[in-house]
C-alpha cells in the first residue's frame, strides 16, 4: 500500500465519493422536506459505498490476511442469502452445515497457502461428489436431484467463484511484485462502475429492453453505453495493472460483459424465487449477492485471463 | 399461592452469557426485527409467538432494544429448565424465565396467577401458546387455552402476535449443529381481550392474527 499507484487510486476513489455525497446532499435539499424516494435511495447507496470503500481499504492495509478474511465473510453472507431462498429439507442439514463450516473455510485456506491445483477443483470435483453422499446417507430422497443441484449452485456462486477475487493476490507476475492488491481494485472498480454506468446510460437514453421479462431496467442503450464507458475507464486505469493501455481496455471489456451477464443470470434466479432482492444486508443495495452478482461471474474469468496471460 | 417471585436483576455471568448468545444469534441468522403493527414499548405486554425451535425467544430477545430486553421474561416449563446446572443457569440467570409447572396434578402454584403476577410487577412476557415446538408441516399447532385465561385475567394488557420466520431451518428439532439462514421476527398489531368473548373465539382470533404475519410464498424474507 505504500506505493504511489495505490495512494493515487484511493485518493481518486475518495474524491469521487466526496463528489457523489455532495451531489446527493444538494439533490436532497432541493427535493425539500418531503424528500423523494429516488433521492433517498441514491443517498443510502452513496452511504453504503462509503462503508464498502472503507472496509476494502482497511482490508488492503492489512494485506493478504485482511483480503482473504473480507472475502470469506462475503462468501458466508452470500451463501446464507442463497440457501435462505432455497427450499431445503431436514435431510440436507449435515450437508448445509458442511458447506458453511467445512467447504468455505477449506477453500479460503487453500487460497491462503496458494495451492492452485487443489483450490481450482476442490468444489467442482470433491464437494460435488461428497455433498450428495452426505444427503444420501440421511435417506430422504424427495426432490433429491433438485436439492443437490441447488446446493452445488450455492457453493459454486457464493464460495468458488467469489474466492477467485482474493486468489488474485497469489499470482506471480514478473515486474508486478507486491502490487497484486491493485488487480483486485481494478476488477472491483471496473465491475461496479460498469453497473452504475449501465444504470446511468439506461436512465438517460434507454429505449429498447434487453430482457424485459427478466430485468425491466436493463436496456440495450444502457448496456452498450455502460460497457463502453467502463471499458474506457478500465483502459485509463492501465497504470495500476501489469497491462498496457489496450490490454487493460480489453480486460475491462471482458470483465464488464461477464458482470452484465452475471447480473442477468442472478436476476433470473430471483425471478424464479419471486423476490426482488437477495437480502437486506446493505441499505439501498439489497443483500450481499445483489452487490456481488456481477463480481461473482467476472472473477474466475479475469483470474484465468491474468494467470494464463501474465504469470510465469 | 399465585405470587410470582420478584424480578431478579440478572447476575454478571448471566448478562455476559446473554450478550454472547445475542451476538451468536446475529452471526448465524442475521436476524431483523420487523415492527409492522406496533413499536417497542416499555408497557407490560404479552408477546405470543409461533414455536418451532429452542432458539425462539432468544431471537425475539435479540431484536428487542436493550431496555426492553431487561424487562421481558419468557414463560417456560419448570421441569425442562430446572434439569441440570446449565439449563438452570440459562433459565434463571440469563433469561430470567417465568417458570411454570406443566403437570396439573403435581403442581403447587397456578401458572396463570404466576404469569399475571409477573405482569403486575411490570414485566412483559413472551409466550408460546402452541405449548410445544411445532415439528409438523402445518404452520401452527392448535393453541392451548393458557393465553385465553391470562388475557381474561389481565384484560387491559396488549397481546402482540410475533411471527418468527426460518429459525426452524437453523436448528431443526433433534439437530445439534446450527446452519446459517436469514431469519426475521415480525411484530403484528396488538389485540386485546374483549369482555365476554368466549374461549374458542378468542383463541381463533389470536391464532389468525399470528398466521397473518407469515411471509407469503415468494414474498421474500
Amino acid at each position: 500500500m505504500s506505493d504511489h499507484p495505490a495512494i493515487a487510486l484511493f485518493g481518486g476513489i475518495l474524491g469521487v465519493l466526496v463528489l457523489a455525497s455532495l451531489v446527493g446532499w444538494i439533490l436532497g435539499r432541493r427535493a425539500g422536506p418531503e424528500g423523494s424516494a429516488a433521492i433517498d435511495n441514491l443517498n443510502a447507496r452513496i452511504r453504503a459505498w462509503w462503508v464498502m470503500v472503507v472496509l476494502i481499504g482497511l482490508s488492503f492495509l492489512a494485506g493478504k490476511p485482511g483480503v482473504i478474511i473480507l472475502f470469506a465473510l462475503a462468501s458466508f453472507f452470500a451463501l446464507r442469502e442463497f440457501v435462505t431462498l432455497t427450499p431445503t429439507r431436514r435431510g440436507d442439514h449435515y450437508s448445509l452445515f458442511a458447506m458453511f463450516f467445512v467447504v468455505l473455510p477449506v477453500q479460503y485456506y487453500l487460497i491462503w497457502i496458494d495451492w492452485y491445483g487443489l483450490y481450482s477443483i476442490f468444489i467442482p470435483v470433491y464437494a460435488f461428489l461428497f455433498m450428495p453422499i452426505l444427503v444420501a446417507l440421511r435417506g430422504d430422497t424427495a426432490r433429491f436431484m433438485t436439492r443437490i443441484a441447488e446446493m452445488q449452485w450455492g457453493m459454486m456462486i457464493a464460495i468458488f467463484c467469489l474466492s477467485h477475487v482474493p486468489a488474485l493476490i497469489t499470482l506471480d507476475i514478473p515486474g508486478f511484485e507486491g502490487r497484486n492488491l491493485l488487480l483486485i481494485a481494478f476488477l472491483v472498480i471496473v465491475v461496479q462502475s460498469s453497473d452504475v454506468l449501465q444504470y446511468v446510460w439506461g436512465k438517460l437514453f434507454g429505449r429498447h429492453k434487453v430482457a424485459p421479462r427478466l430485468s425491466p431496467s436493463k436496456t440495450w442503450e444502457g448496456l452498450v453505453g455502460g460497457i463502453a464507458s467502463a471499458t474506457l475507464l478500465g483502459a485509463c486505469l492501465w497504470w495500476i495493472t501489469p497491462f498496457g493501455f489496450l490490454q487493460a481496455g480489453l480486460a475491462a471489456l471482458v470483465v464488464a460483459l461477464m458482470g452484465f451477464l452475471g447480473g442477468l443470470v442472478m436476476s433470473a434466479i430471483k425471478r424464479d424465487r419471486g423476490v426482488k432482492d437477495w437480502g437486506r444486508l446493505i441499505e439501498g443495495h439489497g443483500g450481499m449477492l445483489d452487490r456481488l452478482d456481477s463480481v461473482v461471474f467476472a472473477a474466475p474469468i479475469f483470474f484465468h485471463l491474468v494467470r494464463y496471460g501474465w504469470t510465469v | 399461592m399465585s405470587a410470582a417471585p420478584p424480578r431478579r436483576s440478572r447476575s454478571l455471568p448471566g448478562r455476559v452469557v446473554g450478550l454472547m448468545t445475542i451476538a451468536l444469534a446475529r452471526i448465524v441468522t442475521g436476524v431483523r426485527g420487523n415492527w409492522q403493527g406496533c413499536t417497542p414499548s416499555p408497557e407490560p405486554r404479552i408477546y405470543f409467538a409461533n414455536h418451532a425451535s429452542h432458539g425462539d425467544f432468544i431471537l425475539i430477545w435479540t431484536v428487542f432494544p436493550a431496555g426492553l430486553r431487561a424487562r421481558t421474561r419468557p414463560v417456560a416449563a419448570r421441569d425442562y429448565w430446572s434439569a441440570g446446572i446449565v439449563r438452570r443457569f440459562l433459565g434463571r440467570d440469563v433469561f430470567d424465565a417465568v417458570l411454570i409447572d406443566r403437570d396439573n396434578v403435581t403442581r403447587s402454584a397456578d401458572p396463570i396467577g404466576h404469569m399475571g403476577a409477573a405482569i403486575e410487577a411490570g414485566s412483559s412476557l413472551i409466550l408460546f401458546p402452541e405449548g410445544t415446538r411445532n415439528t409438523t408441516d402445518r404452520p401452527l399447532l392448535p393453541f392451548k387455552s393458557g393465553l385465553y385465561w391470562l388475557a381474561k385475567r389481565r384484560p387491559g394488557v396488549d397481546l402482540v402476535p410475533v411471527w418468527i420466520d426460518n429459525l426452524n431451518r437453523v436448528m431443526p428439532k433433534g439437530e445439534f449443529l446450527p446452519v446459517p439462514f436469514l431469519c426475521t421476527v415480525t411484530f403484528g398489531t396488538p389485540l386485546r381481550f374483549e369482555p365476554g368473548e368466549d374461549r374458542q373465539a378468542f383463541l381463533d382470533r389470536s391464532q389468525e392474527a399470528l398466521l397473518a404475519l407469515r411471509p407469503g410464498e415468494g414474498e421474500g424474507r
